[in-house]
């Protein structure tokens, strides 16, 4: 008896799939169609504030009259951290939704697995998240353009500062992806170039996600380092730091860490934020101009939440996505292409460009020192860095960049 | 040398963290035989409830109170679990328990973000070991110290408990023979309900206890799960002992591997336990295990090949399939491919397991070996996709000969893990050797020539080549081979009396199904366009496995139900909501319940019964099975 209750169970829900296929041909006189991917199974912590800033923004776009006209809508799948499944979303939305263009995507490969997609469908796809450098550089394709300042322009910040500190011996502490080995790789090289003097001491490559952070802590103390390198974050960051807090690894020793100060991984810390170390973040707290004072009103008014930088990625890729549609008033992906190659829009951080050479966008990051207050940690020194100031030559993209 | 020393107690305190959870599930297992995949997801639930607990109470006593009550409280949970759910699939076949604890495995994972938030959460330090105590200029964390005294005290507990009561007695005489057990009268329920509690308890404590080192988050599970297994079977499975050992083996061996070579965390554990079932088959302490008294031939209905009119209904389906690209559109017909390459991986591993009675848990391997061979096909040597398809495969088809010589001289679980180390072994290589796999970035841009670009092209041949690997594994099923593999299966000394060469018997079939799964690998490296290390991780081993108990391991072809169910269902879930894995889970644990032999099994047995009553002369002996476990 029971079976035939599953089995029922099992064609309605077949049926619902068959019909949910079906229902492809929506009203797209009226509306304006995005479709946006990102790991919201894998990665919540990232990807909810990311939500809600996406959220905001299509609240606002609509407000104020839509895209040329046409209400825009955003529909949003998961991946579940799998490049394959970021694909059948993808092909999804494309084939059955109809979207104008893709947006989203956080992990790396996921990244280039999608630009890969659009670049055999041709399709816009405007990466959100994905920080490797490849994904404009030597992957990069012309239907794929990027947000967020990539692992090469966050060392280049970090390095500016890193520079400055008399040590000169330094040890890495990377998780063993292909995130970790461009940022260490790309930070030892633009360090080497600024401080020939100093030495590389030691390495540290613990597995992402499953760090033993005493063995870890103990031997990169064993090199004696004067500085240490860290890309480390999420929970691998905080079992390293409460692992080199109890052993007393970073007294002493300057700490230059990626991302470190973003709300996503510094809140988690709370007493236990180690002081002082460099790091690239977002304080939120002590960002003074009126571009971000109304985002973050306005964001604060929709959720009684504050910000994560979650929140700014998501909010701005939709913005710039609209500003893109609006300007190519089409959704035809070579005039989007066209209206995206050099379009310059304002953001929370101020004006942004997407640049015609690499498809980058100049959006910056802040950098500053951590601290702690009231048993929080925050960002205190902090600096907003533009993109545009960190990028190498274009003669140097030209060679690494293939041509279309 | 201070240094050296405080590395060491460094990797006894990892070591003690390992042993809790690791010792729970190898208790659980010795006792029950259950695959306890949701092991890991009680040790997440611990942790979080402890997190709730300790922040609530504060004080010494709240905490080490708060720790305490977390564990007892999962463990209630577990009892609930194992008398609500896994009591009601004893009986089932081999290993389909294992599907139980992964779908609860998966709802558990959305549920923890439901009730704690999406954050990742950091409790209070242990009250009176929140520092470090001074070793000749190194420091040493007290907590550490405190896991390094609480691992032998619990070990010595177990052995007490195991050696000097009558519950001990009971649980070590069901380790070593639970048919036994149960001719004497002893009352089995009561004994796997306590044993599950147990170690449920152990796990929960184990994640309870690293609230002040780790940050408590809802991928912790997975993070621990497969990596205590390989503990477990490294020790032997159901001993304490070995499990202990084993994880100071594991941990000293990464705490002093990452001074020399710093990337060999990702890879340690495997390269160990593949070392050690090599040279000792049944892990450091474990025992061979007594050949099965089980009578398979009174367990299965009978195969037998198709009869004419089962022929043309399943052309029927064929055409009826085929004829998809007239009425769905692009994306179905994608996903339709998709679902046909998933059911040739399916068959493939449906193939070792219910023929040759072999269940991998690595064949995503030679999946993946598949789709590398192609991409690196297709990209260095630019070859046409016809020749890639062709000769692709031959990469599952070498790591299989070469892994399955060695898999083969294993059986059971030790045969599992072993496949499992092989698989990650194969993952770690495409992920670490980033000048010829691109590393986790893949290989992009493998894309299918114009014949078969389009959605419906790919999918009639992906169709046809699922249809073909069915007919042909079909064949050899009810081939001389394939008697003999099954005449392997059921009985070892038999078969051998008989003269059959059984080891080369399986090489063979393992090969076989390892070619199988490259080929299905290979249609998936075009069908994405790209390749990536997931393509042979885990999680994919898991889902084959997962669609071949769904099916039925007791059938011919139950794997092509299980594959089109799950992968249909995932694909659709993933897409309509962000709770996919809770529905799915919870779906899961509900077929387990409603189809304890997979949906073809049980739908089988169902016939059967009906054809039997209607004739009706039959003995009642050959339709119920033989219980072990009442």
């Amino acid at each position: 008896m029971r079976g035939y209750f599953v089995g029922a169970g099992l064609a309605i829900a077949v049926a619902a799939m068959a019909t949910s296929a079906m229902t492809t041909q929506a009203s797209a006189q009226s509306e304006i169609k995005i479709g946006e991917i990102n790991s919201y199974s894998l990665l919540p912590a990232f990807t909810e504030p990311y939500r809600k800033g996406w959220q905001l923004a299509v609240e606002e776009i609509n407000a104020a009259g839509g895209i040329n006209g046409k209400k825009l809508v955003v529909i949003s799948k998961d991946d579940g951290g799998k490049p394959a499944d970021a694909q059948t979303a993808a092909n999804e939305l494309v084939s059955s939704e109809n979207v104008a263009m893709l947006t989203g995507t956080f992990l790396s490969n996921i990244g280039l697995a999608v630009s890969d997609f659009a670049n055999q469908k041709k399709v816009f796809f405007l990466a959100a998240e994905p920080l490797t450098d490849a994904i404009t550089w030597s992957k990069g394709n012309r239907y794929t353009f990027r947000l967020r300042p990539s692992n090469y322009m966050q060392a280049a910040m970090l390095v500016e500062e890193a520079a400055k500190l008399p040590a000169k011996r330094w040890a890495t502490i990377a998780p063993n992806y292909e995130y970790g080995q461009s940022a260490v790789a790309v930070f030892k090289k633009l360090m080497s170039e600024k401080r020939p003097d100093i030495q590389w001491v030691d390495e540290q490559w613990p597995p992402q996600g499953k760090i033993d952070a005493g063995p870890v802590v103990q031997a990169t103390a064993a090199a004696n380092p004067e500085a240490i390198l860290n890309v480390t974050f999420g929970a691998d960051l905080v079992k390293l730091v409460r692992e080199g807090n109890t052993r007393g690894l970073f007294k002493g020793r300057t700490v230059v860490s990626f991302l470190t100060g973003e709300p996503e991984y510094l809140d988690p810390l709370k007493d236990e934020t180690p002081e002082g170390w460099i790091v690239t973040g977002y304080p939120w707290y002590s960002i003074k101009t009126p571009e971000h004072d109304a985002f973050l009103k306005a964001y604060q008014a929709k959720y009684n939440d504050y910000p994560r930088l979650g929140s700014i990625v998501g909010y701005q890729t939709i913005k710039a996505a609209a500003a893109i549609l609006a300007k190519a008033g089409s959704s035809d992906p070579e005039k989007l292409i066209a209206a995206a190659e050099g379009i310059s829009m304002p953001s929370p951080f101020g004006e942004i460009t997407f640049r015609k050479i690499d498809h980058q966008s100049t959006l910056g990051a802040f950098t500053g020192k951590t601290a702690l207050k009231d048993g929080k940690g925050i960002m205190v020194d902090t600096a907003y860095r533009k993109g545009s100031d960190y990028l190498p030559s274009d003669a140097e993209i030209e060679k690494l960049r293939p041509k279309d | 040398m201070a240094f050296y020393v405080v590395q060491f107690l460094t990797g006894l305190a990892s070591a003690a963290s390992l042993f809790l959870v690791a010792s729970g599930l190898s208790i659980i297992f010795g006792v029950t035989r259950i695959v306890n995949f949701a092991h890991g997801a009680f040790y997440m639930l611990g942790a979080y409830v402890a997190f709730t607990l300790t922040e609530r109470f504060s004080g010494a006593f709240g905490f080490w109170g708060g720790i305490v009550v977390a564990a007892l409280v999962v463990a209630a949970i577990g009892v609930l679990v194992e008398m609500v759910l896994l009591r009601r699939i004893y009986h089932s076949p081999e290993l389909f328990q294992l599907l139980a604890t992964f779908g609860l495995t998966l709802m558990v994972e959305d549920l923890v973000v439901l009730i704690w938030g999406p954050d990742d959460l950091v409790g209070r330090r242990a009250p009176g070991f929140k520092g470090a105590i001074d070793f000749f200029g190194q420091n040493i964390p007290s907590y550490d110290l405190f896991l390094i005294v609480l691992g032998p005290v619990v070990l010595g507990v177990l052995w007490l408990l195991f050696q000097r009561t009558r519950w001990g007695v009971l649980v070590r005489a069901a380790t070593q023979d639970r048919d036994m057990v149960a001719a004497l009268g002893v009352n089995q329920k009561w004994l796997f309900t306590s044993v599950f509690a147990l170690g449920v308890f152990l796990a929960a404590l184990g994640g309870a206890l690293q609230i002040p080192r780790d940050a408590v988050n809802h991928a912790m599970d997975l993070r621990v799960i497969v990596e205590v297994f390989v503990v477990v079977v490294i020790g032997g499975l159901g001993s304490i002992i070995g499990a202990f050992v084993a994880a100071v083996l594991v941990s000293e061996l990464n705490a002093f591997g990452i001074l020399i070579f710093p990337k060999i965390s990702i890879i340690l554990v495997f390269l160990v336990m593949a070392v050690v079932l090599i040279v000792r088959p049944w892990g450091l302490f474990g025992k061979p295990e007594a050949p099965a008294r089980r009578t398979p031939g009174l367990t299965v209905n009978p195969w037998r090949p198709l009869t004419t009119n089962e022929r043309l209904a399943a052309i029927a389906v064929l055409v009826v399939a085929a004829a998809l690209p007239f009425v769905g559109g692009n994306y179905l017909l994608t996903v339709g491919s998709e679902i046909a390459i998933f059911v040739i991986f399916a068959v493939s591993l449906h193939f070792l397991m219910s023929v040759g009675g072999l269940a991998s848990f690595g064949h995503a391997a030679y999946f993946g070996l598949g789709a590398y061979g192609v991409a690196l096909l297709a990209k260095m040597a630019g070859l046409p996709m016809i020749a890639c398809l062709l000769l692709g495969p031959l990469l599952g088809l070498l790591g299989a000969a070469v892994f399955g010589f060695f898999a083969v001289q294993l059986s059971g679980v030790y045969f599992a893990m072993l496949t499992l180390a092989f698989a990650q072994i194969v993952w770690s290589i495409a992920f670490q050797w980033v000048s010829v796999t691109g590393g986790d970035n893949g290989i992009l841009g493998v894309w299918p020539e114009k014949w078969a670009a389009s959605p419906s092209h790919f999918y009639w041949l992906s169709l046809g080549v699922a249809a073909l690997a069915v007919v042909i594994l079909r064949i050899i099923v009810f081939s001389p081979f394939g008697f003999a593999l099954r005449a392997t299966r059921d009985s070892p000394l038999r078969s051998e009396a008989v003269g059959i060469n059984g080891k080369r018997i399986q090489w063979t079939a393992f090969v076989i199904a390892g070619t199988v799964a490259g080929l299905a690998g290979a249609l998936f490296a075009y069908l994405k366009g790209s390749v990536f290390p997931d393509n042979m991780g885990i999680s994919l081993s898991v889902d084959a496995l997962v669609m071949v108990l769904l099916g039925g391991v007791e059938t011919v072809s139950g794997a092509v139900v299980g594959a089109i169910v799950y992968k249909a269902l995932n694909i659709w879930l993933v897409s309509q909501t962000d709770l996919s894995k809770l529905v799915l889970g919870g779906f899961v644990v509900l077929i387990v319940v409603a189809f304890p032999k997979g949906i073809v099994g049980t739908l089988e047995a169902f016939m059967h019964r009906r054809r039997k009553s209607s004739s009706s002369a039959s003995s009642p002996l050959l339709t119920s099975r033989i219980e072990s476990a009442e």
